[in-house]
């Protein structure tokens, strides 16, 4: 009978407890389910909805796309942002809510691309708002757009969460 | 049609508002045409029956360096040909007619003209700039437009390669 | 007599939206759910595609091309490609033209994918987006067999092409053909073309008649979808295109009025068989061994001139004119292109019907933002 109070025995064997962090279990959940906000400007919005696909499913990694900033977490900036687009691609992230996370998709959003010699282009998306992971390609395969949301969860989740840093 | 008796019959349809004629590649014929005497030009290719030319394939503006020039390129259903129509203009105060009264469709090719190049299409119901911000400065497809280092506050410039790095991290080129 | 007053409302829509025509924009100004006026906002994608050509050589400019029109980039570089040809007089030999046949007409069939695709994802219909966008896949995976990329090819270069076909690709080109033009469209049409819903939300909805199709210089499907027979592939025909037998779907007013969004929507799913059809008779037609390339002059500079020539591309006529000055670089490109001239007749349709149907309507006409702000 006393069998049954003794945890300190039970802990080793016991396949229904879990010991962690109140951070690790959070940022596991954050980084699983990470919506991201639909910002399809050019050429890379279409590898952008193959990676949101039939084949190369984001969705399994708890991936879906929101028309709205105010339901998602990450901003893939697929495609080239010129100098009119620019306030607004701004605004749109202001509108976001902390955390969010910034993946610049392709050549365009990393430095301007092959439109760098344009004159109304803006060179690289990083010239406006932080970014997270750059993913160089012309388009980049939808394999390696997975990876890049790969390296975001990886970011997540060595995060602290709760006490953040004074700054 | 052939194309000699394309150009015979233009002469003969359009007299006084036609400078000069030539073959183009392509079965095509150009048609220069005077700036005072466009739309009645443009009126007479699209109604006179012998000629036809109802369709507006495409309009562009074109910077010939020493001077402008409108292009419309124009097809005859009827007879089957091609024609470009070119205006050209002075760089000073590039000003035409707009043929938006004949042609509904070529609203805002006149548009992008006037956003790129400066030209004015005097007639215009809506002549504002197209692509580029309302608050862009210069006509980038001239040749001698410099591009503007900064706009509203986003820096743009694009340094060059061949210049003495300032700050670079020296990760090479 | 209405016993409310009423006020009208200005509406923002775009520049982003969930839409996947692009960045493009709206204001609306709507009297409750009824239009008013609608009027575009473009150049959110002006890249400056025409100044960039006028720095780089003649064969440089390709991969720009590319990027007019980035969801059919192959029937992009063969037009440009077609237009320097005509200008400097190049003779293409006869194997690339046929791979330039076989490559664009793939890419036509994977372009009204999207565009279809595109438009019912706009009306909710998320589904049927996914299915096409699982053909797409196929597409994609014999682009990158035979030239390297998935999405912008690259694969027309001045004079002939850049690769000759891989080993098996003939084999899987018909099996790929095959199953879209008696499998796939089969299965499409039954679960989705004959859909009461989509009938309800695409019949008599933006019905443009012939006459008001010709004045704004509507061309492509959206001109064949109101009646008018004209295809540059049978009227002026460029490469190859005269030694297939297919046909020109037309709008006949299946489920509606003549010129109706549904009109538009069923001439581009016919028009896939029959890209399918020409698909199959230029691989029968293929014979073995020959140049793929023509041999250019180094440096390469076209003589002095200009030219316009148009080639159909999925959206409607592509044209470009070429100034040349007898220099390396182009001194004046300009792309004349579809879904421009399709953007300017929605502000004459959109007055008196609903916001809903507005996006049906832009939805059919196809439109992609970098063909219209280049």
């Amino acid at each position: 009978m006393l069998e049954r109070f003794n945890m300190v025995g039970r802990l080793s064997g016991d396949p229904d407890l879990v010991l962690t962090t109140v951070d690790a279990a959070v940022n596991l959940a954050r980084a699983n389910s990470l919506w991201y906000l639909l910002m399809g400007l050019a050429c890379c919005s279409i590898e952008l909805m193959q990676t949101g696909g039939p084949r190369a499913d984001i969705d399994r990694f708890g991936s879906l796309f929101r028309a709205t900033p105010r339901q998602s977490d990450l901003m893939i900036v697929a495609g080239t942002v010129t100098l009119k687009m620019a306030p607004r691609l701004r605004r749109l992230y202001d509108q976001m809510a902390e955390p969010k996370y910034v993946i610049a998709m392709g050549s365009c959003a990393n430095c301007g691309g092959p439109f760098d010699l344009s004159y109304s282009v803006l060179r690289g998306v990083d010239k406006i708002i932080p970014v997270d992971v750059y993913l160089p390609g012309c388009p980049p395969r939808p394999e390696a757009l997975t990876e890049a949301l790969l390296k975001v969860q990886e970011k997540i989740r060595k995060e602290r969460y709760f006490l953040k840093k004074e700054a | 049609m052939e194309r000699a008796e394309l150009i015979s019959l233009l002469s003969s349809r359009l007299g006084s508002a036609l400078l000069s004629t030539a073959e183009m590649r392509n079965d095509d014929t150009l048609v220069v045409v005077d700036r005072k005497e466009l739309v009645s030009a443009v009126g007479t290719l699209k109604n006179d029956p012998a000629l036809g030319f109802t369709t507006l394939m495409n309009h562009l503006g074109a910077d010939y360096r020493d001077k402008l020039a409108v292009i419309y390129n124009l097809w005859s259903p009827a007879l089957r040909n091609k024609i470009t129509v070119k205006v050209y203009l002075d760089r000073d105060n590039p000003e035409v007619p707009s043929l938006e009264r004949a042609f509904h469709g070529i609203s805002w090719y006149e548009r992008e003209t006037y956003d790129l190049f400066g030209i004015r299409f005097t007639g215009h119901s809506n002549l504002k700039r197209l692509l580029l911000p309302d608050d862009w400065e210069g006509h980038p497809l001239r040749k001698d437009y410099v591009a503007p280092q900064s706009y509203n506050g986003i820096e743009t410039g694009r340094p060059d390669l061949l210049d003495e790095p300032a700050a670079a991290e020296g990760t090479g080129v | 007599m209405s016993k409310y007053s009423t006020q009208e409302m200005v509406l923002n829509m775009g520049p982003h939206h969930p839409s996947t025509h692009g960045v493009l924009r709206f204001i609306l100004q709507t009297d409750g759910e009824m239009m008013v006026k609608a009027t575009p906002d473009i150049g959110f994608l002006h890249r400056g595609i025409e100044k960039i050509a006028e720095g780089l050589p003649w064969q440089s400019f390709l991969p720009y091309t590319d990027r007019i029109d980035y969801v059919a980039s192959v029937n992009c570089n063969l037009g440009y490609a077609v237009a320097v040809e005509r200008l400097a007089g190049i003779a293409v030999p006869e194997r690339a033209d046929y791979l330039r046949v076989i490559a664009a007409e793939l890419s036509r069939i994977g372009s009204h994918f999207i565009g279809f695709g595109a438009l019912l994802l706009d009306l909710g219909a998320v589904t049927p987006f996914v299915h096409a966008l699982r053909e797409r896949e196929t597409f994609n995976d014999l682009m990158e067999m035979l030239c390297g990329a998935r999405l912008t090819h690259n694969y027309v270069r001045i004079g002939g092409v850049s690769q000759d076909l891989p080993d098996g690709f003939a084999e899987q080109c018909r099996a790929f053909v095959d199953h879209v033009e008696h499998e796939f469209l089969d299965e499409f049409n039954t679960l989705i073309s004959r859909n009461t819903i989509l009938i309800n939300r695409l019949a008599n909805v933006g019905v443009i008649s012939a006459e008001a199709a010709e004045e704004y210089t509507l061309t492509g499907p959206n001109l064949r979808g109101s009646g008018v027979r004209f295809d540059l592939r049978k009227d002026e025909p460029y490469s190859v295109y005269e030694r297939f037998a297919f046909d020109v779907p037309v709008g006949t007013g299946r489920c509606g009025s003549l010129g109706d969004s549904y009109d538009r929507y069923f001439v581009r799913i016919d028009e896939v068989a029959q890209s399918c059809r020409i698909v199959r008779q230029a691989l029968d037609q293929l014979r073995a061994g020959g140049e793929i390339r023509a041999k250019l002059p180094k440096p390469f500079t076209v003589p002095a001139g200009e030219v316009y020539v148009r080639t159909e591309s999925p959206r409607g006529e592509l044209g470009f004119y070429l100034i040349s000055d007898g220099g390396k670089n182009p001194f004046r490109v300009k792309i004349r292109t579809g879904s421009f001239s399709a953007m300017t007749i929605i502000e004459p349709i959109s007055q008196g019907v609903m916001v809903a149907d507005l996006v049906a309507i832009i939805g059919s006409l196809d439109i992609v933002a970098p063909e219209i702000d280049r």
